[in-house]
């Protein structure tokens, strides 16, 4: 119960400052809230957005949380999944004659093999190499996001659009897109991730591997005491991290544009490092999470249209407070800690 | 209690008067009554978890009592937080020391409590006063050494030096003698005695039986939270103390058959040398052993003497950096560069050094700490997936033959205490039915009850014929379990003796490089 309680509170907080914010700004918090929450449920359409949104932050979400099982902080979802969807948007552009069934399987399969070499090499890094992951997947966001721009604008331009995207995929790879959202790209991408979910939980609480993966991130030393490589482990998890990040891809390639465009993602994969937070690394969390963060989002751009004082930039603020209050998880231990004495339990158990 | 009256007629150095602590919902202390009278040497002793580092640490401001009341010198005291304590004379040196290594001895010894003068520290002044406080004690250290140069006695020494120069009165030693050699620990308790003599009081944390026999005016015995007596040392005897502790009565020593070591090898290592930091001696130089099937092979040594590094050439040797002259064999296996997980799946069991990093996930449940390193049984797996039903069943089992307490399986590791951490610990191990066994320090913190409990153990998988290798700096353990015991100093095997033609002193000097 206090396990759900205490991220229920962290949302709510940060919704009430972002609320306060827009107050100052001179909007009624009312109004705003009312506005929020008719963008983001209050049609089939807005649903359906909402439901967008939410697809990538549930594969970003899955991506941070196996790699936090593992020890390892992936702040690279953003690189992964950009890499990902420009795999399928290549696949797609260059054998465009491809039909149906096998199309959209073999765009899938390279969307998850970029994500999971782009996760390999900053898991390769860590374990081999001893460099520390947060350097190297940072640093990996960077190249793949001019690795794409090249791609996009250089080898795979599309000769028909100003912007900088790549040519059509071919008409074999799109996906089925649900019809009852009135219009919104709501696809197959979403099952998928639930589906991804799904077996992230078999994976990290039903088999021997995911009990070697929260091994070596619980206690490297007792996993290798264990007999458990802790190097190969961490590869491993990078490998899945960047896989799942790099099915974004498949949303907004297959689903939706059809083509790769530079600058598709919101920082999905940096939202996603907050929906894995605030979802406590628990796949169903990270649903519930996700949907939040995908109705924030949906929400938030609306704000932006249907009232006078608040901007694009104030309804990121708004985001940003959700973000912030869900990750002060410190604040509260601190809290905590304040109404208890001197110095806390600590060692309790070592010395007598 | 009247709490108006704030002088009391005693005239103890320390009274603790009904104290009582909780931590979540454990009970760490019950009404404890403890009288510590002003001159003497009072030992305190308990399992682990009977919360005599709790009454301790409530004594020296770290923790505050829940009720009860603590005096000194006959003053009812109330304390925020440590620098009250050290302000009506408390001190006390931790288990770990908490010394810079880097700094001199002098420095350290001033860290924090320097006497500045125009912004200036005062080191000639301070050191005038030192001086003349190490001749009146006693106690004698080089003050320019970095202390992390110095031996381990001497940087207790200088632990206790820090204690006397902020005047403290009554100084409370955590387990004192865990790091130090049978000769460094007589030396600190004939300074203890000249302490006590002029004037001290000094109060000793330990579980070591022992110590408390020879050393101690009166000893406080915990037991549970609570304290289940209070005696004079000359009026008690081991047995009787190590009743109090444990609530029945114990054997103290078990009584060892002599092995029947069988002509196979379990382990065999040959010249294994691993070179320190560039310019420092090295960590292990030229060590060579074997250890039959059926035979227990002690390594008797002060703690850093070279066992950590043996332990991980002996189970990890394609990771580590040692340089060996021949193969590290197992079983009649050359494994040395199979990874760890091949060596375990020989029968290998490890009872490791450090059983809350090696040894444990602490915020585990049981279970799944159980689980650990057998996750790809076919006991405990098939096909990649665990099956979780078997585990429990074993698993609840194992908790039982064990006696880990208590019994459930969702309890997280490091809600257990000490001494049933390490009999989880064992009883996964042995479900390997271990060919060989590597038990490092295996009764370390472990109360009185559960070491008679784990010697049995070792000594059951030795007759059913494994190779035990038994790495420990306690001596008796050595002289009660070992058949063959190996003297490791400064990285090197520096005697071997047979256990019926070793006495305990002689093996101390070897310890010390004698």
């Amino acid at each position: 119960m206090r396990k759900l309680l205490q991220p229920i509170l962290a949302v709510a907080l940060g919704l009430a400052l972002g609320l306060a914010v827009t107050w100052i700004a001179g909007e009624s918090p009312w109004h705003v809230l009312k506005i929020l929450e008719k963008g983001a449920f209050g049609s089939g359409y807005d649903f359906g957005m909402t439901l967008f949104y939410t697809t990538p932050l549930i594969f970003t979400g899955l991506s941070v949380a196996v790699a936090f099982h593992a020890g390892l902080f992936n702040i690279g979802a953003e690189g992964q999944l950009t890499v990902g969807a420009l795999a399928a948007a290549v696949v797609g552009a260059v054998w465009s004659g491809l039909s149906a069934p096998l199309a959209p399987v073999v765009a899938v399969l390279a969307a998850l093999l970029a994500g999971t070499i782009w996760g390999a090499i900053p898991g390769w890094l860590r374990a081999r190499r001893g460099s520390h992951e947060v350097i190297n997947t940072i640093m990996l966001n960077f190249i793949a996001a001019g690795l794409t721009s090249y791609v996009a604008l250089y080898l795979l331009k599309n000769p028909d659009s100003q912007n900088p995207e790549t040519r059509p995929i071919g008409p074999g790879y799109l996906i089925h897109q649900f019809g009852i959202f009135g219009g919104a790209p709501v696809s197959a991408a979403l099952p998928l991730a639930i589906l991804a979910a799904a077996l992230v939980w078999v994976l990290l609480w039903r088999t021997s591997l995911g009990f070697e993966i929260r091994a070596v991130g619980q206690s490297e030393p007792a996993a290798r005491a264990a007999g458990i490589d802790a190097g190969r482990i961490r590869i491993i998890a990078m490998c899945l991290a960047g896989g799942l990040a790099g099915l974004v891809g498949v949303g907004e390639v297959l689903g939706n544009a059809g083509k790769f465009k530079v600058g598709f993602s919101p920082e999905f994969g940096f939202i996603g490092i907050a929906v894995a937070l605030l979802g406590r690394n628990q796949p169903a969390g990270i649903l519930a999470a996700a949907l939040l963060f995908g109705a924030l989002h949906k929400g938030t751009a609306d704000l932006d249209f249907e009232t006078e004082h608040v901007t694009r930039e104030l309804s990121l603020i708004l985001q940003a407070l959700v973000i912030l209050s869900v990750s002060a998880d410190g604040l509260w231990s601190w809290m905590k800690e304040r109404r208890r004495p001197v110095i806390p339990e600590t060692a309790g158990g070592v010395t007598c | 209690m009247d709490s108006s009256q704030i002088v009391d007629d005693t005239t103890a150095a320390v009274e603790l008067r009904a104290l009582s602590k909780q931590f979540g919902g454990v009970r760490a202390n019950a009404d404890v009554n403890l009288r510590v009278e002003r001159g003497t040497i009072h030992g305190v002793i308990g399992e682990n978890g009977a919360g005599k580092s709790t009454a301790m640490k409530i004594l020296y401001g770290i923790y505050r009592p829940d009720a009860g009341e603590i005096f000194v010198g006959g003053k009812k005291c109330v304390w925020a937080s440590p620098s009250d304590a050290i302000a009506m004379g408390i001190g006390m040196v931790h288990q770990h020391f908490m010394l810079a290594g880097p700094y001199s001895a002098l420095d350290n010894i001033l860290l924090g409590a320097e006497p500045v003068r125009w912004g200036f520290i005062e080191r000639k002044k301070a050191r005038e006063r030192l001086e003349s406080l190490a001749r009146q004690y006693g106690l004698p250290v080089e003050w320019d050494r970095p202390v992390e140069q110095l031996p381990v006695g001497i940087q207790q020494r200088i632990e206790i030096l820090k204690l006397l120069y902020r005047h403290s009165n009554i100084l409370i030693l955590d387990e004192p003698t865990s790091v130090l050699t049978p000769q460094e620990t007589s030396d600190l308790f004939a300074n203890l005695k000249k302490l006590r003599d002029e004037g001290k009081t000094i109060v000793i944390i330990t579980h070591k039986l022992k110590e408390v026999m020879s050393f101690t005016d009166r000893v406080t015995v915990f037991r549970a939270g609570k304290v289940t007596g209070e005696v004079e040392t000359s009026r008690t005897n081991p047995q009787e103390l190590a009743n109090l502790m444990v609530g029945r009565k114990v054997v103290l020593s078990i009584d060892v058959p002599p092995a029947r070591p069988r002509p196979e090898t379990a382990i065999e290592v040959q010249g294994l040398s691993l070179a320190g930091p560039s310019g420092s001696r090295h960590k292990l130089s030229d060590v060579s052993f074997s250890v039959k099937r059926g035979e227990i092979v002690g390594v008797a040594g002060v703690e850093g003497n070279g066992q950590s590094e043996l332990l991980q050439a002996l189970l990890h040797p394609r990771e580590s950096r040692c340089r060996t002259a021949g193969p590290v064999r197992y079983l009649a296996n050359d494994v040395t560069v199979w990874d760890a997980a091949k060596i375990r799946d020989l029968g290998v069991a490890v009872i490791p050094e450090d059983r809350q990093s090696e040894g444990l996930l602490l915020e585990r449940p049981v279970s799944e700490n159980f689980l650990l390193g057998l996750q790809r049984s076919d006991a405990f797996s098939r096909a990649g997936f665990l099956r979780l039903r078997n585990l429990e069943k074993t698993a609840t089992l194992a908790v039982e033959e064990y006696d880990v307490r208590p019994r459930g399986l969702m309890n997280t590791a490091g809600q257990l205490s000490g001494g049933n951490q390490q009999k989880l610990i064992v009883a996964r191990e042995f479900q390997r039915q271990p060919q060989v066994l590597i038990a490092a320090q295996p009764t370390r913190g472990v109360d009185v009850g559960a070491i008679e409990f784990i010697h049995n153990r070792i000594v059951r998988a030795r007759d059913e014929g494994a190779g035990v290798l038994l790495v420990s700096s306690e001596l008796d353990e050595i002289l009660t379990l070992a058949d063959r015991i190996l003297v490791l100093y400064e990285g090197r095997v520096v005697a071997e003796f047979q256990r019926a033609d070793v006495s305990e002193r002689e093996l101390g000097l070897k310890m010390g490089g004698g």
